[in-house]
């Protein structure tokens, strides 16, 4: 059936506002197509076998699942308490949990070698003390990318949680469901597609780490060079590794995003 | 004892609610104009508010006081709200048996009392439904038999008909009554409809800026208010003043701003009340007649009021009226349309003595 609806004349039928969303637009699609076609597909399989293509995207694979997973146990509770505490203290937690947004990737790489480094805060008697040295491993990879990933899960569940009817949450109470039970049973399952959202947000942010990695974990094949490093490493010696990579990122994220806009956004 | 008492000072906002109130086994009717802290007090009572100073004592426990403050998980209540705020991913079997896995039971034993307290409110059926799969009424429903599930000491109802539509609302008071009919526990039912408060409850407890302004059965309150608000509400006029006895019994009403003092002659003496005591007379708004003309009446209260403003209920009027004392008259609609009754038009007012009511207060 034919939609019958009349249309109504634009108010922004101008040249003067189209010109300039043109080419906001090109600017955005122009080096996405230069990236697919400059992509040698026929031989794509052969440059994603080579062995710094798949060790990098495992590594990714790995690190990113582990951030996943401490980014749900540590955020979740994070943001529930965020969206209902009114302690005084909240407003600041909501205000420093958000540096990480804003903050240049290189920068919280820094910040975090000077806590886990060898002289750093906690590094330091880490280190001396039971001989445990953070920086430059896989773990640190993984911190990384947590550091710059949770701000964005817990900005996007506690919003979901705070749309909550806080009603629902006393019923519960009322009914003999303690603070955990609560959380457990009712706050999660009703945001779902709220932690769906920020977790998909919080991933391709993960995915993407660059900045604090290479910095607080350096650029190791095998132990610390994810995807994104392996395609900043490659692009010198093997260009054609290099955008292969580039695209397998770019599919991943174009399915991420697909996936949140058909199911949890409008 | 099987009852609540409870003595709370409970500040929100603005407002600070500071009532003592007993409530027996069986339903009390908590009735109070907006904002008078009916809400405020029943989730103090829940424990979902913190109250600066509570003693809540609910069938020989302590909720509350001597150092003792139970989260509302560890307090025996149900709790009803306007909306039914059922758990939307939940079927309404596992709605209902929430309280009881909450509180411990196996998962086996409280889905069959789930669905025996589902097959008491008449949705049986509809045990594997989704909330937002049935009605209104319904969800209702649900949020009774969930919160009875539990079997609390106390049953706590926020305005649970408000949000409901006129037909829905007198079908689902119904299936309240029958089931509240059952239940052992307090009931407290908070509303502003007095017709609630007379078909469900056995009692009713008048709450008026924060305090506990009369108690009594529907029976006790309605032949004698004690504050404008429950006159009003049972659809009463109240005026107060001095019992005098200067040829015959009357009750002088004190002078107020540009009101002059005036007099109701009063049939006969009040029981209970002596000369010179105060007293309430309340007057049925049906018992006051209206006249465009000086009437021919043996009626011995006589005014001439102005007309303030008309309501329209059904096919009667009641027409407020301000003057020497203020009064609900209630007529029909042909009275209206042949005195011309509107805002500003002065009108005689005639009450016989024998239809005004005294008593001490």
């Amino acid at each position: 059936m034919r939609a019958t609806s009349t249309r109504e004349r634009p108010t922004t039928g101008s040249w003067s506002l189209r010109v300039p969303a043109l080419i906001g637009i090109a600017f955005v699609v122009v080096p996405l197509l230069a990236l697919l076609a400059r992509t040698d597909w026929p031989q794509l399989g052969t440059h994603l076998s080579s062995p710094v293509v798949g060790q990098s995207l495992r590594l990714s694979a790995v690190t990113t699942s582990a951030t996943m997973v401490l980014v749900w146990l540590l955020g979740t509770p994070l943001a529930w308490l965020l969206a209902r505490s009114d302690h005084p203290l909240t407003a600041w937690a909501r205000a420093v949990i958000t540096v990480p947004l804003v903050l240049p990737p290189v920068v919280g790489g820094v910040a975090l070698l000077m806590a886990w480094g060898r002289r750093g805060v906690v590094g330091g008697p880490l280190e001396a003390w039971f001989g445990i040295s953070v920086p430059f491993t896989t773990l640190a990879v993984v911190m990384a990318e947590l550091f710059v990933a949770l701000p964005f899960y817990v900005v996007s569940v506690e919003g979901a949680m705070r749309g909550l009817d806080r009603r629902v949450d006393q019923v519960a109470a009322t009914l003999g469901a303690g603070p955990v039970r609560t959380f457990v049973h009712v706050v999660v399952p009703l945001v779902l597609p709220g932690i769906a959202a920020g977790s998909a947000l919080a991933w391709a942010r993960a995915l993407g780490e660059f900045g604090a990695t290479i910095t607080f974990a350096g650029s190791f094949p095998g132990r610390t060079q994810t995807a994104p490093l392996g395609v900043y490493a490659a692009l010198e010696q093997d260009p054609d590794a290099a955008l292969a990579l580039s695209v397998v990122m770019l599919a991943v994220s174009v399915l991420v995003l697909g996936g949140l806009r058909s199911r949890w956004l409008r | 004892m099987s009852g609540l008492r409870a003595d709370l000072r409970v500040r929100r906002g603005e407002h600070v609610v500071e009532a003592r109130l007993d409530a027996p086994a069986g339903v009390s009717a908590l009735l109070g104009p907006n904002g008078s802290g009916k809400t405020t007090l029943l989730l103090a009572l829940a424990g979902l508010l913190h109250a600066e100073r509570a003693r809540v004592e609910v069938a020989g426990r302590t909720w509350a006081g001597d150092g003792v403050d139970l989260p509302p998980a560890r307090r025996s209540v149900g709790l009803v709200l306007a909306d039914p705020v059922l758990f939307g991913h939940l079927s309404l079997l596992d709605n209902v048996a929430f309280g009881p896995r909450s509180r411990g039971m196996p998962r086996r034993a409280a889905r069959a009392r789930a669905q025996e307290e589902l097959g008491r409110v008449g949705l049986g059926e509809l045990l594997r439904r989704r909330p937002a799969q049935v009605s209104s009424g319904q969800a209702q429903r649900v949020a009774l038999a969930r919160a009875l599930a539990t079997d609390p000491d106390v049953l706590l109802l926020d305005e649970p008909l408000s949000a409901l539509d006129p037909q829905t609302r007198s079908r689902t008071r119904a299936d309240l009554a029958t089931r509240l009919r059952a239940y052992p526990g307090v009931t407290l039912l908070t509303t502003h409809d007095p017709l609630d408060a007379l078909t469900l409850a056995d009692r009713l407890l008048f709450l008026e800026e924060g305090r506990v302004t009369q108690t009594g059965t529907p029976g006790e309150v309605v032949a004698r208010p004690r504050t404008a608000y429950v006159a009003s509400l049972v659809g009463l006029n109240l005026l107060t003043g001095t019992l005098v006895d200067q040829e015959g019994w009357a009750v002088a009403l004190e002078a107020d701003g540009a009101r002059p003092a005036g007099r109701l002659v009063l049939a006969e003496a009040p029981e209970g009340a002596a000369a010179g005591e105060q007293v309430w007379a309340s007057v049925n708004p049906a018992a006051v007649a209206l006249f465009s003309q000086r009437p021919q009446t043996s009626a011995r209260n006589l005014w001439l009021l102005r007309v303030e403003s008309v309501t329209v209920t059904g096919q009667r009027a009641r027409v407020h009226l301000t003057g020497d004392v203020d009064l609900v008259a209630e007529v029909t609609l042909g009275a209206v349309a042949e005195l011309d009754v509107q805002r500003g038009r002065e009108l005689w007012a005639a009450v016989k003595a024998t239809e005004i009511h005294a008593y001490p207060a």
